[in-house]
């Protein structure tokens, strides 16, 4: 496909997804609310917690999707550490969720968490204080990883890094994080993480309204985000970032800051990523050093190919559809699920270039015929 | 082999989808909670089998309570919020009366909240460092003074050791077991400056300068020796720097928690003979239990080259206890089963009775092996008697006056014994 | 322009030549050189392999390994009846008085029992060796050395040995030692015993050192008895310190040990020389201490080299983002545990099998790869992303299923274990001296390749410019699948040397991967040279960091630097330059 049906494909489908997505979003998510509170836990229809929580993972993870595709896909970055802010942003929530816990802890200590008492340390270190206060954790769960997305995206767009180079780069980032984060020295946890969380802003994270509130909140933050990078990206801002991945030199050339473009549109990805990560924990209850693996950065590029790349919704349904496969396959076939896993990947790479939103668009195409083809010549 | 595997797997699962509301009541349902791909695999994956295969066993008896006991196998894949999630799957979802998993001590905290949120069952068959006890799981593995103080001890008095490398991966269990070691060597009179703790990374394979350090260390004209707290996969490459490097278990010894055959079995073993291992079974003690055990895993596994090792006598302790309970309570409601488990006895493969103790840890021997050129461990050294498990260390000055017991009056998993409190939520 | 190396000229040149062989070439086009070059290759090899593996061969062979004397002294015959008979913690004096009352003939005896082959026959307790004979236990006469039939593993006990009674017999061995017929064993012996100098051990040495007539040995036993001499109190000033001065020239741990031991001393003469001697010899230590970093360094560069280099093919020439690659080196290494299993009474010659089988192995499976998935994602960069590391899930999965998730033992080749001691402070493993040398034979191997062979010219052809190429008659196709093939066959090879140092398990290839890619874009991608000197300077940085900061640590600070240096740099050590860089 030439570059310039892509620009005006990604424009042309600028409104017309949000709204029917923000509203079938919505919808299930309020329907599921309602089923999992209000009908009798036998009845039919009945939504349990466990699919509940399930959920609310996966609307993390498409938040996330949703991430890389703004950078991926709207801007040609191929970030293989976005897991990094991911996961920076749901340390933030987990040290926050930790302080919660009070003197609860096993060893009752009102002031440090317990794995700090286990190792002997006497008292908090700088970096955990204020995490006590739900607005300064929220603060730092969008700052740290638009800082470190700042400081990142600004050496590296500045010095022109680009192509494979910053996707190992960002690849070698989460690394170093990864490695940071299991030093025990590092304070926070180390390969246990943060975990047993007790309750958030005063309600129980066992009780299951909390559950359904802190899913019905993904919801709407992922709405909310959504429609948020619509708006940007089919801003003024969003067509010089499609003409920086189209051809950044010939953009540069015509006399726009390529690099301030990509430095604040990988800072707002890094956000994204954050709040997702923040989202995650309280639903999973647990953040360890786990999440800044490579690999799992990897996936998440995944997700957003089977999705579909350079269209926020194709980034959503990757996310669900193979989060969901992999629920079902570890459970339905658990020696075997990386066959399928696997299988599936190339098959879609192989067959489904543009991936399933692609697929779709195809089948539409074909149905009735094209009047711009000449455009695309 | 592969594709028996699939059709099976497929044909299984149709089977359970078909047939789950039916049979719903007719059976007890087993969780099987053991990573059988990522990293943790290579550990977990023997301990899914043990499960199923003493759950085949007992079927075959007649099963429990009149039931037949139906497996339910779920793959964590090394992910820890997987292991929350699924925990969650098999108790609300599958419905299971008991879970059988975990290996690390991540999973273990990560499944933890699930298990008391939904009041579920789980045994832990590993060793780990302890410092837990919740009312919802039952710790099969050797607590660090079953493991790590009996190890010392030996090297101490058997072997004349004055100088000791405390060498472990850098999580949660060295780190632990380490500091109870440092403080029990200390009060034994070793001076700091003879004892060197070194932390590496999960899968550390490059081991040339930490070996030759310990190298220097240990060739200062008194007797010194390794205490490895290294972590599964690390090991290998570790001890084939070792070798290499032509450190001898004469010269200076290497006493380890986490290698038992199954590690060895990837090994070379023989430039390692006379190396040590601290455990509460080897697969070469010799009693009539532990023959008809590794006859049947051998059998069972169809692969006359499989061996056996202590978290798999843990999960068999475990197992058997737990249908014991089952068929004390008459029912498999966890807190019943849970009340009927304390007190609970059964043999050990290598001789003896194991007890399930009131902080929900087990009574134990204590081997120390010498490792073989056949991959197998000779003992050198048992406890006279069984040791209890202690659930918070007594070296540690945050868990010293605090004792776990699940029986009344005090049904707490962190009693203070000075303070007279129960604190954290249990 | 002209930074292009490849001219139009060339193209015409090639094109005739191939015209030339069309007609031998129709049905295999391309796979004649190719196969060529694999035959050169594993020839070359093996030529430097042979040559470092007889040396070890001799070495080993000058050593005859066991003294054959019949019978044991009547005198023992108690003895060894009680030996039988105590329980292994009640063993130690029956040892000595073995040792107190016989000679070299205990030498068999000792040696047994040292290597945990000492049994007996529970009927007559007659005591025997357990050897193998065609992998099944067999057993034979200690002192007859004559194998006795149809002993079953029921008709006989081990008895047992520890680590304290290993330590014991080690020693033994080397005070009956210290008078062999051989001046190679009689300094071994010497070594061995220097640290645990007892007053025994002291006299025999006494009374050997007059009469010894190999200069080497004398002058080690010398070395122990001035040990000796510097720590006698009793003694004159001046005997002790002129000991001293004679220990300041030797490298050995028991020396240094016992000089640092003087220093504490009263006697402000000897704490003097003493310190003197112990700050010379530091400073020696220090810098074979260095030497023995730098061999750190230069083998984890090595590692990282050999990990790398196929990874340079796949992803730095053709542009496919590998994610595969890992699972290349786990084929590698699980053809060796195969080859190894199919050999078992051959292992010091498997390896010699295994590396052309990993090759091959991992070349047919990156060929099918390349065939069947990569091939339909030209000019899909990011997308071969996507298919590799599906597939990489796929063959986990696979050798899991087939193989059992355990780690598999694969045994080193026995002149590939130990250690070659240059000095009592510096000794190199050999393992890894040979991985050293065989990254390296394999780089340049693989640079003659890409340089000299029409396979080579095709594949730097169809990596600057594709359609040129193709215009020109080269077939793209089977250039792509043979380059695939190449890159993963290479990555089968480094399985081989990795098994060799690590586990054999479905992760290994996971291991690696990540720190593949870093070393390639380090080095610059497209750039073999850029391969290798990124794969050795990571390496050493990280082996001189990793002192000073610990392991996890000095990763850290060289993921942090090679950031900020592709920064500077950002096309990494040796950019491509020219238009094929676009």
């Amino acid at each position: 496909m030439s570059s310039i049906t892509q620009y005006f494909s990604a424009g042309r489908t600028s409104g017309k997804h949000t709204l029917p997505f923000v509203i079938i979003l919505l919808a299930v998510t309020a329907l599921a609310c309602l089923s999992n509170l209000y009908l009798a836990s036998d009845s039919a229809l009945h939504v349990s917690t466990y699919s509940i929580t399930l959920l609310g993972k996966y609307l993390c993870y498409a938040m996330l999707a949703l991430a890389v595709d703004i950078i991926w896909g709207y801007c040609g970055i191929l970030s293989l550490g976005h897991g990094a802010f991911f996961a920076l942003g749901g340390y933030a929530m987990g040290m926050y969720l930790m302080r919660q816990i009070g003197d609860r802890g096993a060893y009752g200590n009102p002031d440090l968490p317990d794995f700090m008492v286990f190792l002997g340390w006497q008292q908090l270190p700088w970096f955990w204080h204020g995490m006590d206060q739900f607005w300064f954790a929220m603060i730092m769960v969008v700052l740290v990883p638009g800082l470190l997305a700042f400081i990142f995206g600004w050496l590296a767009f500045r010095s022109r890094v680009t192509g494979v180079y910053l996707s190992i780069m960002t690849q070698a980032l989460t690394y170093a994080l990864l490695l940071a984060f299991f030093r025990n020295e590092m304070g926070f946890g180390g390969n246990n993480g943060l975990t047993d969380f007790k309750d958030i802003v005063g309600f129980s994270l066992q009780a299951d309204t909390t559950r359904v509130s802190l899913f019905a909140i993904t919801a709407l933050m992922l709405a909310l985000v959504f429609v948020i990078s619509r708006k940007i990206l089919s801003s003024r801002f969003g067509k010089v970032v499609l003409a920086i991945r189209d051809s950044e030199s010939r953009a540069r050339f015509i006399g726009y800051r390529t690099d301030r473009y990509k430095v604040w549109l990988f800072v707002f990805s890094a956000v994204i990523a954050g709040i997702a990560g923040a989202l995650y924990v309280p639903q999973v209850g647990i953040i360890n050093p786990g999440e800044f693996s490579p690999i799992n950065s990897i996936e998440m590029v995944i997700w957003v190919a089977v999705g579909g790349r350079g269209t926020l919704i194709g980034a959503v349904i990757g996310a669900l559809l193979v989060n969901y496969a992999k629920t079902r396959f570890t459970a339905i076939l658990p020696e075997a699920w990386l066959f399928a896993l696997g299988g599936l990947f190339v098959l879609v790479t192989l067959y489904l270039p543009k991936g399933i939103v692609g697929l779709y668009t195809q089948l539409m195409e074909k149905r009735r015929p094209q009047p711009t083809k000449e455009s695309n010549a | 082999m592969k594709i028996k595997t699939l059709v099976s797997a497929i044909a299984l699962t149709g089977a359970t989808l078909v047939a789950v509301p039916s049979w719903a009541a007719d059976t007890i349902k087993v969780g099987v909670l053991h990573s059988l791909s990522g990293t943790m695999a290579i550990s977990e994956s023997a301990l899914k089998d043990t499960v199923l295969m003493l759950i085949k066993e007992q079927n075959a008896k007649g099963g429990l309570l009149g039931k037949q006991i139906e497996p339910v196998v779920v793959d964590p894949a090394s992910n820890w919020p997987l292991f929350a999630e699924k925990a969650r799957e098999l108790i609300s979802k599958d419905k299971v009366d008991v879970i059988f998993g975990s290996w690390t001590s991540v999973s273990r905290k990560s499944v933890l909240p699930v298990l008391q949120e939904l009041n579920g069952l789980m045994f832990y068959p590993v060793q780990f460092e302890g410092e837990e006890s919740s009312k919802n799981i039952f710790y099969t593995g050797a607590a660090p003074n079953q493991q790590a103080i009996p190890a010392v001890n030996y090297l101490m008095n058997d072997l004349g050791v004055k100088r000791f490398v405390l060498a472990g991966t850098d999580y949660v269990y060295p780190r632990t077991t380490n500091k109870i070691l440092e403080a029990y060597l200390k009060s034994k009179g070793v001076p700091a400056k003879d004892i060197m703790v070194n932390y590496t990374p999960f899968g550390q394979s490059d081991w040339q300068s930490i070996v030759s350090q310990i190298k220097k260390f240990g060739s200062q004209g008194i007797k010194t020796a390794v205490v490895s707290t290294i972590n599964g996969d690390a090991n290998v490459p570790f001890y084939k720097e070792l070798a290499n490097q032509g450190i001898s278990s004469e010269d200076i010894p290497v006493v380890a928690f986490s290698v038992g055959e199954q590690e060895l079995s990837g090994l070379d073993t023989k430039p390692l003979v006379g190396h040590l291992a601290a455990w509460n079974y080897f697969e070469s003690v010799d009693t009539p239990e532990n023959e008809r055990f590794i006859k049947a895993w051998k059998a069972y596994k169809k692969d006359p080259k499989a061996v056996t090792n202590d978290p798999m006598e843990a999960t068999y302790i475990g197992f058997n206890m737990w249908v014991d309970a089952v068929k004390k309570a008459g029912t498999t409601d966890v807190d019943a089963v849970e009340k009927a488990m304390i007190g609970q006895k059964f043999p050990n493969l290598t001789g003896g009775m194991a007890t399930m103790n009131k902080n929900h840890y087990l009574s134990k021997p204590v081997l120390i092996g010498e490792i073989q050129d056949d991959g197998q461990f000779e003992t050198v050294w048992e406890t006279d008697s069984t040791v209890p498990g202690d659930s918070w260390s007594d070296y540690l000055p945050s868990s010293k006056n605090v004792i776990a017991d699940w029986t009344s009056p005090i049904n707490c998993g962190h009693y203070n014994t000075v303070t007279k409190k129960c604190s954290g939520e249990n | 322009m002209q930074r292009v190396p490849f001219s139009t000229r060339t193209f015409l040149l090639k094109l005739r030549k191939n015209k030339e062989q069309a007609h031998q070439q129709e049905t295999l086009p391309l796979l004649i050189p190719w196969s060529m070059t694999l035959r050169h290759f594993i020839a070359l090899c093996c030529c430097l392999f042979g040559l470092l593996s007889l040396q070890a061969y001799s070495a080993e062979s000058s050593t005859p390994a066991s003294l054959s004397v019949n019978q044991p002294p009547a005198a023992l015959a108690p003895l060894m009846l009680k030996l039988t008979q105590v329980k292994y913690s009640k063993l130690l004096p029956v040892l000595k008085a073995i040792e107190a009352n016989s000679d070299e003939s205990m030498l068999p005896l000792f040696r047994t029992m040292m290597n945990g082959d000492l049994y007996f026959i529970k009927a007559n307790k007659q005591l025997v060796q357990r050897i193998e004979v065609e992998n099944q236990d067999a057993y034979r006469g200690i002192f007859s050395q004559q194998l006795i039939a149809n002993l079953s593993e029921q008709a006989v006990s081990k008895i047992k040995v520890n680590n304290r009674l290993r330590g014991y017999l080690r020693n033994a061995i080397a005070r009956i030692q210290l008078t062999s017929h051989s001046a190679e064993v009689r300094r071994g012996a010497v070594q061995a015993l220097l640290s645990s100098l007892d007053e025994d051990t002291v006299a025999t040495l006494e009374r050997l050192y007059s009469s010894e007539s190999n200069t080497k040995v004398k002058e080690e036993m010398g070395l122990a008895l001035a040990i000796n001499t510097a720590l006698q109190t009793e003694l004159p000033n001046s005997t002790r310190i002129a000991a001293i001065e004679r220990l300041s020239g030797s490298l050995e741990t028991t020396v240094r040990n016992k000089l640092n031991q003087l220093t504490y001393q009263d006697n402000p003469d000897i704490k003097a020389a003493a310190q003197a001697a112990l700050t010379k010899i530091t400073q020696r230590v220090e810098r074979f201490g260095f030497l023995n970093q730098l061999f750190f360094g230069l083998s984890l560069g090595s590692v990282l080299l050999l990990a790398s280099i196929g990874l340079a093919i796949t992803f730095g020439v053709m542009g496919v983002i590998n994610m595969a690659h890992g699972e290349m080196i786990m084929l590698g290494a699980y053809t060796t545990y195969v080859v190894q299993l199919m050999m078992p009474n051959y292992i010091d010659y498997s390896i010699w099998v295994a590396i052309p089988a990993a090759f091959l192995v991992s070349a047919l499976v990156g060929i099918l790869i390349e065939r069947l998935v990569i091939r339909h994602l030209h000019g899909r960069p990011l997308e071969t992303l996507l298919a590799t590391f599906g597939i990489s899930l796929i063959l986990q999965q696979l050798v899991r299923t087939i193989f059992s998730p355990l780690n598999r033992q694969v045994s080193t080749p026995s002149w590939m274990s130990g250690s070659w001691e240059i000095n009592p402070v510096l000794s190199l493993t050999m393992n890894r001296l040979y991985i050293l040398a065989f990254s390296l034979l394999v780089f340049f191997a693989l640079v003659m390749v890409l340089k000299k062979t029409s396979l080579g010219l095709n594949v730097r052809a169809v990596s600057q410019n594709r359609n040129m190429a193709k215009t020109m008659g080269v077939k793209t196709n089977w250039i792509d699948a043979m380059t695939f093939g190449l890159g993963s066959g290479i990555a089968g090879i480094a399985g081989v040397a990795l098994s060799q140092l690590t586990n054999v398990g479905p992760n290994l290839g996971q291991d690696y991967i990540i720190n593949s890619f870093m070393v390639v874009v380090f080095g610059g991608v497209g750039n073999l040279l850029g391969t290798l000197v990124a794969a050795f300077s990571l390496g050493i940085a990280t082996k001189f960091l990793e002192p000073m900061t610990g392991a996890v640590l000095s990763t850290i600070l060289v993921l942090v630097f090679i950031i900020l240096f592709i920064q500077k740099r950002p096309k990494g050590l040796f950019p491509q330059k020219g238009r094929a860089a676009e």
